[in-house]
């Protein structure tokens, strides 16, 4: 591959996912024209986006082969629940990735 | 200011390990398509997608045509399209660095700076924020590019996004009373990743949550209002 094509993909992958983010932006430019259901979905979304994320980080689970999603059940129940009660993320996180990366090795 | 990037500092705290080996492991593959730390650092800089650069490793590993560069990052990248509808009013005290906090808005950095409005953290914080888990990234992908391989067995370590979207998750739970968008989103993505599969199904489930949320607004009104109510 030549470096001028290098620079064009990385140039078109880097436009690409910046127009992704900028379109909420370019679309509603004017913060003060923005339609009021527009606003309401930006201030009810988050909740939903972050369970949407939730479910797509876990997305390649195996659950039919391997540990049979197993360590990842065990690992989200390990942080749902040490922040539930402590409400610390460092431990929250830190504890649940320790112990997927032990149940990952030894199942 | 001290206080604001202090702040900011434990806040991207959460994204860090997870940043810095998924971005370790960018820079790796891209050492394995043929390219060096410079073009690791380039492209974190300026794309800063971590499925997206994962992505472009097989573009150059194929010499993909550039019009299907460009159509599959848009639609690998289209639930950011969702993020910045959060943002639209809050971005602008930001002046015109709101483009470059626009630019960062990945997956994390968006779930974290979700949080910063209820501590009534200065604008600034939100920039700060999203620089420190973008460079996080950068330095990640640089120092994979440069070692080539682990020492050590790290797989796993990238559960700690995971780890980090459940606990946003629970935090989103006890800090509103209004639950509806949280089992909205997560009956809407069971849904469709049992319908469409793994690669596709996150664009359409946030459209169906929206159109559910959208016809739902009368009940976060009514919702509202009581919560009025009862603080009077």
């Amino acid at each position: 591959m030549t470096t001028t094509k290098l620079i064009l993909i990385i140039a078109v992958c880097a436009v690409s996912t910046m127009f992704t983010r900028a379109i909420p932006f370019l679309v509603f430019g004017d913060a003060e024209k923005v339609p009021k259901i527009i606003l309401y979905l930006g201030k009810v979304l988050p909740p939903a986006v972050i369970a949407t994320l939730v479910i797509y980080a876990l997305r390649n689970t195996e659950v039919l082969t391997g540990a049979h999603g197993i360590p990842e059940l065990i690992g989200v129940l390990c942080a749902g629940v040490l922040h539930w009660v402590w409400r610390n993320s460092f431990i929250s996180i830190g504890a649940a990735t320790v112990l997927y990366m032990v149940l990952i090795r030894i199942m | 200011m001290k206080k604001i990037i202090g702040y900011a500092f434990r806040r991207s705290q959460p994204v860090m390990y997870g940043y810095l080996f998924l971005g370790i492991t960018f820079g790796i593959m891209l050492r394995e398509v043929g390219h060096g730390v410079f073009w690791a650092f380039i492209s974190s800089l300026f794309i800063y997608a971590g499925s997206g650069q994962f992505l472009m490793c097989e573009f150059i590993a194929d010499n993909a045509p550039l019009f299907t560069c460009c159509v599959m990052t848009i639609l690998l990248n289209s639930r950011h399209i969702f993020y910045g509808l959060s943002f639209l009013t809050r971005f602008n005290s930001l002046g015109h660095k709101k483009w470059i906090n626009i630019l960062e808005l990945t997956d994390e950095t968006y779930s974290v700076l979700c949080f910063t409005e209820k501590d009534n953290a200065h604008p600034l914080t939100m920039l700060f924020i999203s620089l420190f888990d973008h460079s996080y990234w950068i330095i990640g992908s640089c120092i994979g590019n440069l070692i080539g391989s682990l020492p050590f067995d790290f797989t796993g370590v990238d559960f700690s996004m995971t780890a980090l979207f459940v606990v946003l998750f629970v935090e989103q739970w006890k800090s509103s009373s209004y639950k509806l968008p949280a089992i909205t989103g997560f009956i809407s993505s069971v849904l469709f990743l049992l319908i469409l599969g793994p690669d596709n199904f996150i664009f359409p489930s946030l459209i169906l949550s929206s159109i559910v949320l959208i016809f739902t607004r009368s009940l976060y009104e009514k919702q509202n209002e009581t919560g009025k109510e009862v603080q009077q």
